[in-house]
């Protein structure tokens, strides 16, 4: 935790997901990569592995995946990090979907409607992809981790098991010095 | 397609004619209350572990089978119309249609309230034992299958895109991975091109 986190950073915290909540298309996932960007690469608040471990720490999380922004502010500048990154993250889209959402149900239907619709499909898979792409690039490339990642997708993609099975697997690969 | 909305509660399939009935009984059901509202998606956030998009879409589509993956696709895009959380914004907008803007506050909060205690909490262990060795390499474990089931759901959700046969699907979702994915270009920049590409080809094909 960087202990000199004063109102200037969280101001930050809050201005940079405020304003990334509504660029997220469909869902947090979507955001990882600027995220990254912005936290590790432009103001350096965390490493790579730091990144990688709260992405999983976020998935072994139950919840929305969003909840990655909450220990990343946590990381950043503790509990009030933590708060003021959530509540920036959720409240713009919450009050959007409160205020716009009811409306949208009208719309279904209408040709604009579908055409949006499927123009954001392929950009959404686009997003969710780069999100693949950075988080595995955040795990370091060491050729057991991509024998686990890839293990994981060919599994998760083939078989129908929970997920935390899968977790928890992996967990004691890595525990017996593997990686 | 307007009866689409209605589709997923076709679960049987002699029923000839559901898209009427669902929808004309759903005003008479009882509402929930605000502190049911909260527990509700107290329950649905807790089960989904994994990441919501993975669990709801094997729930939907794998187990209850109530949505195709066409069908899922097009509902979680729908959801792409509001910016941030799926998830987050279906609460606000189902405790918002039953308790107005407090059953909004009680849905979110559920959804939100109960995986944050349990992340702060997971996260005040892992700023004080996170460079412990025994769990840097559990860690690291988990790390690389979290990856590795992100990148099956991505291949999950490129089926019924590839399946369709027409080129400007994949190729903007190629373009779109290309720039934020290998050249880390900036999210806003990004789809401020690629959308309006994006929805230019939808309107042709159309």
């Amino acid at each position: 935790m960087n202990a000199g986190a004063g109102g200037g950073t969280l101001l930050t915290l809050a201005g940079f997901f405020g304003v990334l909540s509504l660029f997220a298309i469909g869902g947090g996932n979507s955001a990882v990569p600027e995220m990254h960007r912005f936290a590790v690469d432009v103001e350096h608040w965390l490493s790579d592995q730091q990144f990688a471990d709260s992405f999983a720490l976020a998935q072994l999380t139950p919840g929305p995946n969003i909840i990655i922004v909450t220990l990343i502010g946590y990381h950043v500048a503790g509990i009030v990090g933590a708060l003021v990154t959530t509540l920036a993250m959720c409240g713009p889209p919450a009050a959007f979907a409160y205020f716009v959402g009811g409306a949208s149900e009208r719309f279904k239907g209408k040709t604009w409607h579908s055409v949006l619709s499927r123009a954001l499909v392929p950009v959404m898979i686009g997003l969710t992809a780069a999100s693949a792409a950075v988080v595995v690039s955040t795990t370091g490339y060491s050729w057991i981790s991509l024998v686990i990642t890839f293990g994981t997708a060919l599994t998760m993609y083939f078989v129908r098991v929970h997920p935390l099975w899968v977790f928890a697997v992996a967990a004691l690969l890595g525990l017996g010095g593997l990686m | 397609m307007d009866d689409s909305a209605h589709a997923p509660r076709a679960t049987a399939p002699s029923a000839t004619s559901p898209h009427r009935a669902p929808a004309a009984s759903a005003s008479a059901q009882i509402k929930p209350s605000l502190v049911e509202l909260f527990t509700a998606f107290a329950k649905v956030s807790l089960s989904g572990f994994g990441g919501v998009l993975a669990w709801s879409r094997r729930m939907m589509v794998e187990e209850r089978k109530w949505l195709s993956d066409e069908q899922f696709n097009e509902t979680y895009a729908l959801c792409a119309f509001l910016p941030g959380g799926n998830i987050l914004n279906f609460s606000v907008m189902f405790g918002a249609r039953f308790r107005g803007a407090w059953g909004a506050v009680a849905a979110a909060s559920g959804l939100m309230g109960p995986p944050l205690l349990l992340v702060l909490l997971i996260g005040g262990v892992y700023a004080h034992y996170g460079d412990l060795p025994l769990l840097r390499r559990a860690l690291a474990g988990v790390a690389a299958a979290a990856a590795g089931l992100m990148l099956a759901t991505v291949a999950k959700m490129a089926r019924p895109l590839l399946r369709q046969r027409v080129v400007a699907g994949p190729l903007i979702a190629f373009a779109t991975f290309a720039a934020i994915g290998v050249m880390h270009w900036p999210l806003p920049l990004v789809l401020a091109v690629i959308v309006p590409a994006s929805i230019l080809a939808a309107m042709v094909r159309s």
